[in-house]
């Protein structure tokens, strides 16, 4: 009677459920008000008041001696920030939520896998994220009249920093999940500690005008080095001269996610249970 | 023919230093359907929280399909439907995309619609799950339990909310899965639900079950012999006989006797009698213990 169901636990079986949750999680987000808002739409809220806000400010020259507006300036900064809200804030809100209004606990009763979950969580993050960085770049570019680059070696650079960046901020918005005591505290929680991140890390402050000591402290994270990397692609050349070591630095761009995601990866290993028993 | 189900054997239950569970034992067989009944606080959902893998006990022998539910994996779960006590999820999925996307994590699903049909929600199908009233969100619970077309189906309050109509539908449903051999667990606050749909009762009162039977004998012989009653001067009279005609009769010969009636206990009667019984007992044994020191 039951001899037929062995086969259920198979590495196709859990990707193919996995990818049926992709679906199912991004038909969700989209039907949630608050988190298409605050996640999704909160860095082209913020692209745009800086650039009308600044809209005769000069925030520098590239070589060829052209002044760069505030909308090409505060660029890199939205697209860092859009992946730290759509990965981080928004997973760590999100199954806050889902572990206390009993999501989690009907999941925990079906043959669901645990990796299909995740697929389904990370692959949202990533195709959210997808939407909203070209929802930035077509604004600044249509609305704004920012240029964006043309030679292919900046478009790599931007790809590689964007996916690991998603990545590594999807894994940790999963592990700080566990922090927030109820749903209903969770934005209360992770919301302070995703906006500090921002102030200090270069989104909307200049990072080179901080004092050195904030600097310092917001290279830990690994917001700063997203901003940093994300500089590089779409500022021009001449402002590297502003950046700690005169240099873009993308080889500690790429250590300082990476060790954050392996850090993510760990933790999430350790603490993420469907329920928490004999709670 | 008899085999076992669910096994359960001297299972307890800590929490803190309070016992929830002393020391339960009770079998299901295959195609039976057996309610948990008993006041709020008993233990019905600690058990059946055990059964279902969520709790670890804290002694005893517990096995689910042949399981220990602590360590039930995926291929065991899809052998099960699980309808908890209600939830307070979001919603944002329509009634059709929740069981079309639920149906595919079972190598063995019935037909979306099909399952959308038995509990009556062919008009809500298209209705985002946060719209609907409190009885239909709850018939979607029900619809998610039994989408993997489960061996083992547990019910925990499943018709809470819902209306008369809909209770009759819920009955004529879980028939329907008994037809098809599907073995269930029940527990439900309603007697007459318990009385309706299940072959044998457990009645669980302060971790212990007290009672344990099939339905159409739980409290004994003698809970069941009907009572005669009617009023006399203003005063009301009861009588319990065996032979309540010959009784009556008899009564009639001194004069047509005022508001006459034969009643049959219930179970309803005969589990207020067990559950009160025990809750005297229980305040004896404190009261006793308050007095002895």
């Amino acid at each position: 009677m039951s001899t037929a169901t062995t086969t259920l636990v198979t590495p196709a079986r859990t990707v193919t459920v996995g990818l049926s949750r992709v679906g199912y999680e991004i038909r969700s987000y989209f039907r949630q008000g608050d988190s298409v808002f605050f996640t999704f739409l909160f860095p082209l809220v913020m692209l745009t008041i800086f650039s009308v806000a600044f809209s005769n400010a000069s925030f520098g020259k590239d070589a060829a001696g052209h002044s760069v507006s505030a909308a090409a300036y505060y660029l890199p900064g939205m697209l860092a920030a859009g992946v730290l809200l759509s990965g981080l804030q928004n997973m760590a809100t999100d199954i806050a939520m889902e572990k206390s209004d009993g999501t989690l606990k009907r999941l925990a009763g079906t043959p669901l896998s645990v990796i299909s979950y995740f697929i389904g969580k990370i692959g949202q993050v990533l195709v959210t994220g997808l939407l909203q960085a070209a929802l930035l770049l077509v604004v600044a570019r249509v609305l704004f009249g920012v240029a964006l680059p043309t030679d292919p070696a900046h478009w790599v650079t931007f790809a590689w920093v964007f996916l690991l960046g998603v990545a590594t901020c999807a894994l940790l918005g999963i592990a700080l999940s566990s922090v927030p005591r109820s749903g209903k505290s969770a934005t209360a929680v992770i919301i302070p500690i995703v906006l500090v991140l921002q102030f200090i890390s270069g989104v909307y402050i200049t990072f080179s005008g901080l004092p050195s000591w904030l600097q310092n402290f917001a290279s830990v994270f690994p917001l700063k080095w997203l901003a940093q990397g994300m500089r590089s692609v779409f500022l021009p050349s001449t402002f590297q001269a502003a950046e700690a070591g005169g240099s873009w630095n993308l080889v500690g761009v790429a250590i300082v996610l990476g060790i954050w995601f392996v850090a993510g990866l760990i933790v999430t290993r350790l603490t993420f249970r469907w329920i928490r028993k004999d709670s | 023919m008899t085999e076992s189900v669910v096994e359960v054997s001297d299972l307890r239950k800590n929490y803190h230093g309070v016992e929830a569970l002393r020391g339960l034992d009770f079998d299901i067989r295959r195609g039976e359907t057996f309610a948990l009944l008993g006041p709020n606080g008993a233990g019905k959902s600690t058990t059946i929280e055990i059964l279902e893998g969520y709790r670890d006990r804290t002694s005893g022998e517990v096995r689910v399909l042949g399981v220990d539910p602590q360590r039930g994996g995926l291929d065991w779960k899809a052998r099960l439907g699980i309808v908890l006590q209600s939830g307070g999820e979001q919603g944002n999925q329509t009634v059709r995309e929740q069981l079309r996307h639920f149906a595919g994590f079972y190598p063995n699903p019935r037909d979306v619609e099909e399952v959308i049909a038995s509990v009556g929600l062919e008009a809500k199908a298209s209705t985002r799950i946060r719209r609907l009233s409190g009885g239909q969100r709850r018939r979607v619970d029900v619809a998610l339990g039994i989408i993997g077309r489960p061996e083992l189906l547990f019910l925990d309050e499943p018709t809470t909310g819902f209306d008369p109509e809909a209770r009759r539908q819920f009955w004529l449903l879980i028939n329907q899965l008994k037809s098809e051999g599907t073995t269930i667990l029940l527990t439900t606050h309603y007697l007459d639900e318990a009385a309706q749909l299940s072959d044998r009762a457990g009645i669980v009162t302060d971790g212990l079950l007290v009672e344990l039977g099939p339905i159409d004998t739980i409290g004994g012989a003698q809970a069941r012999i009907p009572i005669v009653r009617w009023t006399r001067d203003g005063v009301v009279r009861e009588e319990r006989t065996e032979r309540p005609g010959e009784f009556v009769a008899r009564l009639v010969l001194e004069g047509e006797p005022d508001r006459l009636e034969v009643i049959r206990p219930s179970l309803e009667d005969i589990y207020l009698e067990l559950v009160g019984a025990a809750d005297a007992a229980a305040e004896l044994a404190t009261s006793t213990e308050g007095a002895s020191k």
